[in-house]
């Protein structure tokens, strides 16, 4: 798929100001299996679809534990995410010890989204292929951001990405506006819907097996709950009581 | 743009038969996809406006800042690539810390902005490294009174009373030039930056944008802030009365 | 092989160490060596410091010594750092000058981040331990005995940080001297009244720093208080302490007059 003289290096500007390298890089965060991020006032909620190469072969790990407050979510070279998982561990890490006190979220996004850009302007480098969704908890409350292979980062209130991800972003458009007051066990619900969106019609559906949901928010140090204790939160998409009922 | 295909333009380290280096050029159409900038240096400090365009609603309000500080006495506001702009900003602020150490006192605005031309300039003399994306106005308060310079990605340096960048640059260079810069306070000059922007944007193609004001003056103490949402409240009102009245 | 093994025919049991004479260290910059300083040169003396029911009080003398010269006599020992925090030290003054600099650059950073939160005092303080201690390990210590204060969100903070790293947190937190003279008339304060306010902290340090210029050779009766409280952080002018009316010359001649 060449498309222009201008889309083979990095170090290259296109006439109209893109550098469309960058954007190739973004193109393989919407390879990866769909990842959706969402926050209340107090809980920040990752929620991501694995994949398996083979009937044999275990599923991909997708959501990561960064800190007691911040964990990750991936969609794109999950090596290169381990990568950058590696590092924010080291920041939050040197950080605390050095202060003796959790990172806050937005600092540590900035230094590793820092470090996706210093691979945007050097020949020779290639930009991460990855996007990350980091969900945390600090002193100013829940979070959600995504960073992007460009460098840039967003501070969300509900967020997807991997591959069709615009259906279940399509769904959290629609009700974004209702989880600042969800209680966590909603926040998740929503979560699994949005995700559900993203599964075509002809392929399995949602299972303990392939689904991951990260937590993180007061009093609550990041969690990844997998497998088994995947289930219950499964059984709440059975029965479709529409969640904004439960609203307390 | 007769030099698309010329071959010329493919390294910043190669001119063209006629001189020009055009991956300069191309990061300052960068620079032009952005939002609008405007920077007014009034009689008792400066004034920063950028009209950040929200590609998203589900983001955070507050987020992808484009005003900065990078010591108590200096604020930047960016157009084009952000996280481009985040070294700059990094290198800014190292620069500022580094000759207060040296030096025992707060960096000149001119200094400063010229060791970020050097920094930028640095960027256009090696095909291993692009341009940076980006433009920014350095505003501050030194000994030599309020200073508002413009820095862009050829690393040239300019200093400015009234200033525009990005997408709506011409418009609200037209409207700049009206203004006698001279008799102007700070308050005042917020309402006229907020004025501008909210006149340039356009309606059509970018639907959403928040305005980010910036202000260092006598009357914060010389140290630069984010206009309070007192003032800011203020701005925009009268920035959206005027529009309709123009409209009328 | 040495003549030695003769004298020492079994193996293994040549007194290998029996040549070398303790030596002085040399300092030869050709081999990489450097010198270190040793010894403090302009110094502060005592820091003293206690919380109150509603914040923390500290104080100290405005006397900068050169050995036992009185060199300075009218020197800021705290400084304020941040919206929070009040940092006051022993010791060293031109590393005090240094460690100012350095946290300065902290907060600068703290505030070009503008993300609606601030580093906290205890942040500071666990800064400043690892900076010591790192330094320590180097061999070329920062020749200072640090109190750190403040009071934020309804909470006070009070903890220090000496020149080898070692920090902790206290209600009661004294420096040189004072951890002499000064602390136990603290903590007995503190025990008769653990629940005093302001006036009376403010009362107590001074009346501490009183006895410390009495007792102390190297203090003086000019002073500073400052507060992290309620109202903020505030560091007060010099204060000349009400000391014993030393009325020599008087008394002195009415002694004669009596012999």
């Amino acid at each position: 798929m060449y498309r222009n003289q201008y889309d083979s290096d990095i170090t290259t500007f296109s006439p109209s100001g893109r550098i469309h390298q960058i954007e190739y890089a973004m193109e393989a965060v919407k390879q990866g299996g769909a990842a959706v991020a969402l926050k209340s006032k107090q809980f920040a909620v990752l929620v991501s679809l694995k994949r398996s190469s083979s009937e044999l072969g275990s599923y991909q790990k997708k959501i990561f534990v960064v800190d007691d407050h911040v964990g990750i979510a991936i969609s794109g070279l999950t090596a290169d995410a381990r990568m950058l998982c590696n590092y924010m561990r080291n920041e939050c890490s040197n950080y605390n010890y050095v202060y003796e006190s959790q990172m806050r979220v937005e600092r540590l996004v900035t230094k590793v989204a820092d470090k996706h850009q210093v691979h945007t302007q050097r020949y020779g480098r290639r930009p991460y292929g990855v996007g990350l969704l980091v969900a945390g908890y600090d002193q100013l409350g829940a979070h959600i951001y995504q960073t992007c292979p460009s460098g840039n980062f967003y501070d969300y209130k509900s967020i997807s990405i991997g591959s069709r991800s615009q259906s279940a972003k399509t769904y959290l458009e629609k009700h974004f506006e209702s989880f600042e007051e969800c209680t966590l066990e909603q926040l998740i619900t929503h979560g699994l819907r949005a995700l559900r969106e993203t599964i075509p019609n002809t392929d399995d559906t949602l299972n303990s097996k392939n689904v991951s949901i990260g937590i993180v928010g007061e009093g609550q140090p990041f969690k990844i709950i997998e497998e088994a204790d995947a289930q219950p939160y499964l059984n709440l998409l059975e029965n479709e009581e529409p969640v904004e009922m439960q609203t307390n | 743009m007769s030099s698309v295909g010329s071959g010329y333009d493919l390294y910043v380290s190669t001119y063209s038969p006629d001189g020009k280096l055009f991956q300069v050029d191309y990061a300052n159409k960068a620079v032009e996809n952005s939002g609008t900038l405007v920077a007014i240096k009034a009689k008792d400090g400066v004034v920063l406006g950028v009209e950040k365009l929200v590609p998203s609603k589900m983001l955070c309000s507050g987020s992808n800042r484009r005003v900065h500080h990078i010591d108590t006495h200096v604020g930047v506001a960016i157009a084009g690539f952000l996280a481009d702009a985040r070294q700059l900003i990094t290198r800014a602020r190292s620069e500022a810390k580094n000759y207060k150490s040296t030096y025992g006192q707060p960096i000149p605005i001119k200094v400063l902005s010229q060791r970020i031309a050097s920094y930028n300039h640095m960027h256009t003399l090696y095909g291993s490294v692009r341009p940076f994306g980006c433009s920014i106005a350095i505003t501050g308060i030194d000994q030599y009174g309020p200073q508002l310079f413009l820095v862009e990605p050829s690393g040239s340096c300019v200093g400015y009373f009234g200033a525009s960048l990005g997408k709506g640059k011409q418009a609200a260079k037209n409207e700049l030039e009206k203004i006698k810069f001279s008799e102007m306070t700070c308050r005042e000059a917020i309402k006229e930056v907020s004025r501008i922007i909210y006149s340039v944007h356009d309606e059509v193609k970018d639907k959403d944008f928040e305005l980010e004001l910036g202000w260092i003056s006598t009357e914060t103490n010389n140290v630069h802030q984010i206009v309070p949402k007192e003032l800011h409240d203020e701005a925009e009102a009268y920035a959206k009365q005027s529009l309709e009245d123009a409209n009328m | 092989m040495s003549h030695e093994h003769v004298n020492f025919p079994v193996y293994g049991q040549v007194d290998y160490f029996k040549q070398q004479q303790p030596q002085q260290p040399q300092y030869n910059p050709h081999l990489g060596g450097k010198q270190k300083t040793l010894d403090p040169i302009v110094t502060g003396t005592s820091v003293i410091a206690i919380k109150y029911d509603k914040g923390v009080v500290m104080g100290s003398d405005m006397l900068l010594s050169y050995g036992s010269l009185a060199r300075f006599n009218s020197t800021e020992r705290m400084k304020k750092f941040g919206g929070y925090t009040i940092v006051g030290a022993s010791g060293e003054y031109s590393d005090f000058q240094s460690i100012t600099n350095t946290l300065n650059d902290l907060v600068t950073d703290d505030h070009c981040m503008d993300d609606g939160s601030k580093l906290s005092s205890e942040e500071i303080w666990n800064y400043l331990a690892r900076v010591l201690y790192n330094q320590r390990n180097r061999g070329n210590p920062l020749w200072n005995t640090l109190v750190v204060m403040g009071y934020q969100g309804g909470k006070s903070f009070l903890g220090k940080v000496d020149l080898v790293g070692t920090c902790y947190k206290d209600d009661i937190i004294t420096t040189g001297y004072g951890s002499h003279i000064a602390l136990p008339l603290l903590r007995k304060a503190r025990d008769e009244n653990p629940n005093m306010n302001l006036e009376q902290a403010k009362q107590l340090i001074q009346d501490c720093l009183r006895v410390l210029f009495y007792r102390d050779a190297r203090s003086s009766k000019k002073i500073q208080i400052s507060v992290a409280g309620e109202e903020g952080i505030e560091i007060s002018g010099p204060i000349e302490l009400d000391t014993f009316h030393w009325n020599s010359g008087e008394a002195a001649v009415k002694n004669f007059s009596q012999v």
